[in-house]
């Protein structure tokens, strides 16, 4: 079966759930995107995951992109249909310091760690995840390493995180 | 590395009288033999049985995509070897595809045939590790020397090509970085006609032993349904009976030119999506492998390997999303620009990472025994999931 284009996913996405969904931006396959209000997430995702015709039975990639200039952290959920081979991307903007956006464990079971690692890595808070914990950092890791601000400490229980260049030592 | 919400339940002496057992809880790593690479599984055991499997991972996080943002586009090839050292082929490819789509190269032919014959040497080359460990942590040692033996010939042949054995560094955003060696194309079609017949001679030394197939078989089931839940991908999607290739359905390359099977479990040994299937799979690509590569080096169009790439490469702003089929299945690169020289954001994610999360759920009242058998099967590389 051949996948449906982009917009017609677009266009039921947004007959369904109006106002909470933006714009079509894309016009290739794997960009493809529109943004979903946060509160609205958990409903379009259990919508694309069980409407007949669309079907993503699968969360592909969950990721977190940092853009400080628009105070702003953006949740990319790039999802995959393995029945229908339909690719789509959602966008959940959250306010860069207070980052909140609900979790889709109870959708997709991959959420759950996909959405852990970027909790540990930049600080965004999944309400309602089932195990929200740092995941790849230490538990008493200070802040959030992927966020554009970040500066590495100098050292961690005693461990320099730098050393003098070998060339400058000779 | 302490975790948390993990509490050892001591049960009391019971009323009756009875026997009482107390939970006992095991730490399974860092440095275990069987754990292929630097993780750690806490386990909730009665006796033999465990209750509960928990991993915890982080110890091989080297921050790789923050090293993306800070090394620029053709900066970052080397570092993408190092996300999955036994398969490094298809980490250059997944980044250079992703660059290439976000600026809008083309790469040449001969360019586009180097990387499928590099890409699919590598993923014999990991399969071979991968099935040759998983027998030694079962405990049959020969497979292990004999998988490793065809290793390292492919290791000699991917070094005259790149010049190093397994963090290669091949690719280049554009093409590859060098064209393949004089006569090199004959030495490599002659092995691929040596190795052929050696997976059959790899299978009548394990694959179908009576103890190998026993320990395997029946375990660790995993449905469809769940597979696709969990996003596993590759070998252990294969093995659950989804017929499902990034190499075919999300067609990449010069892949929908060349001719070759998909295999997938069939349930052999117990049930479809068992420990046996996944690991089989493995077995079955390797002989797709060699017919990928044995088209590729006939096919090998003449002209240039690399394209004209500017040195300060800066794509347009944008994202894509780009996936390539690496040893451990789908792998995706959720790479943002923002227009300079810089990558703003590089997500990469990875089998392994999927896999491993499976194992809570898998390991539910398993031996403890099976849990070796559950890993390798799942062919977890730590440095993949950690990145």
């Amino acid at each position: 079966m051949a996948p449906l284009p982009a917009a017609d996913i677009h266009a039921r996405l947004k007959s369904r759930f109006g106002e909470s969904i933006g714009e079509l931006i894309g016009n290739r396959r794997d960009n493809a995107s529109a943004t979903v209000a946060p509160a609205a997430i958990v409903e379009v995702c259990r919508f694309l995951k069980g409407e007949p015709g669309l079907e993503f039975d699968c969360l592909s990639n969950l990721s977190g992109v940092d853009y400080p200039k628009r105070s702003l952290i953006e949740v990319v959920y790039n999802l995959y249909s393995y029945r229908q081979r339909h690719l789509f991307t959602l966008k959940v903007g959250a306010q860069r310091d207070d980052p909140v956006v609900p979790s889709v464990a109870s959708v997709w079971s991959h959420a759950d760690w996909a959405e852990r690692e970027v909790f540990d890595l930049l600080g965004v808070v999944f309400a309602h995840h089932p195990d929200l914990r740092r995941i790849l950092m230490p538990e008493d890791w200070p802040g959030h390493p992927l966020r554009k601000d970040f500066v590495e400490p100098e050292e961690y229980h005693g461990i320099s995180t730098s050393r003098e260049s070998l060339l400058k030592a000779t | 590395m302490g975790l948390t919400g993990f509490e050892v339940e001591v049960q009391r002496p019971q009323a009756d009288g009875g026997l009482s057992t107390e939970d006992m809880t095991l730490s399974m790593g860092p440095q275990h033999p069987s754990t292929h690479g630097v993780l750690r599984f806490v386990v909730r055991a009665d006796g033999e049985v465990m209750k509960e499997a928990i991993p915890d991972i982080g110890y091989l996080h080297r921050s790789i995509e923050k090293i993306a943002e800070k090394v620029g586009w053709h900066g970052f090839m080397p570092y993408t070897d190092r996300v999955d050292y036994v398969a490094a082929m298809p980490c250059n490819q997944g980044w250079a595809m992703a660059a290439e789509r976000l600026a809008g190269i083309e790469v040449p032919r001969r360019g586009e045939y180097c990387r499928v014959i590099a890409t699919e040497f590598n993923r014999i080359q990991s399969h071979l590790l991968s099935v040759g460990s998983m027998a030694m942590d079962i405990g049959a040692y020969t497979p292990f020397t004999h998988a490793l033996r065809e290793r390292e010939y492919i290791n000699d042949l991917i070094e005259e090509l790149c010049g190093a054995r397994l963090t290669f560094n091949y690719m280049r955003i554009g093409g590859v970085a060098w064209d393949v060696p004089p006569a090199w194309r004959e030495k490599a079609l002659a092995y691929v006609r040596r190795f052929e017949p050696l997976i059959d001679e790899f299978n009548d030394l394990i694959s179908y032993n009576r103890i190998y197939t026993e320990r395997l078989g029946g375990v660790a089931v995993v449905s469809a349904q769940d597979a696709i839940d969990y996003n596993l991908v590759g070998p252990n999607l294969r093995g659950s009976g989804v017929q499902y290739d990034v190499r075919r359905d999300e067609p990449y390359s010069v892949y929908p030119e060349l001719e070759f099977e998909i295999p997938v479990g069939r349930g052999e040994m117990g049930a479809v999506g068992d420990c046996f299937d996944r690991y089989i799979v493995r077995i079955r690509e390797m002989k797709e492998c060699c017919k990928i590569l044995r088209q590729c080096l006939q096919q090998l169009p003449p002209g240039p390997v690399i394209a004209k790439v500017a040195r300060n490469l800066k794509p347009p702003a944008g994202d894509c999303y780009v996936r390539v089929e690496s040893a451990r299945g789908d792998m995706g690169w959720y790479v943002v620009s923002d227009g300079s020289a810089f990558p703003h954001r590089c997500k990469i994610r990875t089998g392994s990472f999927a896999a491993i999360s499976m194992i809570p759920k898998l390991s539910r009242n398993l031996m403890i025994a099976d849990l070796i058998a559950v890993i390798a099967s799942l062919d977890l590389v730590a440095p993949e999931i950690d990145r």
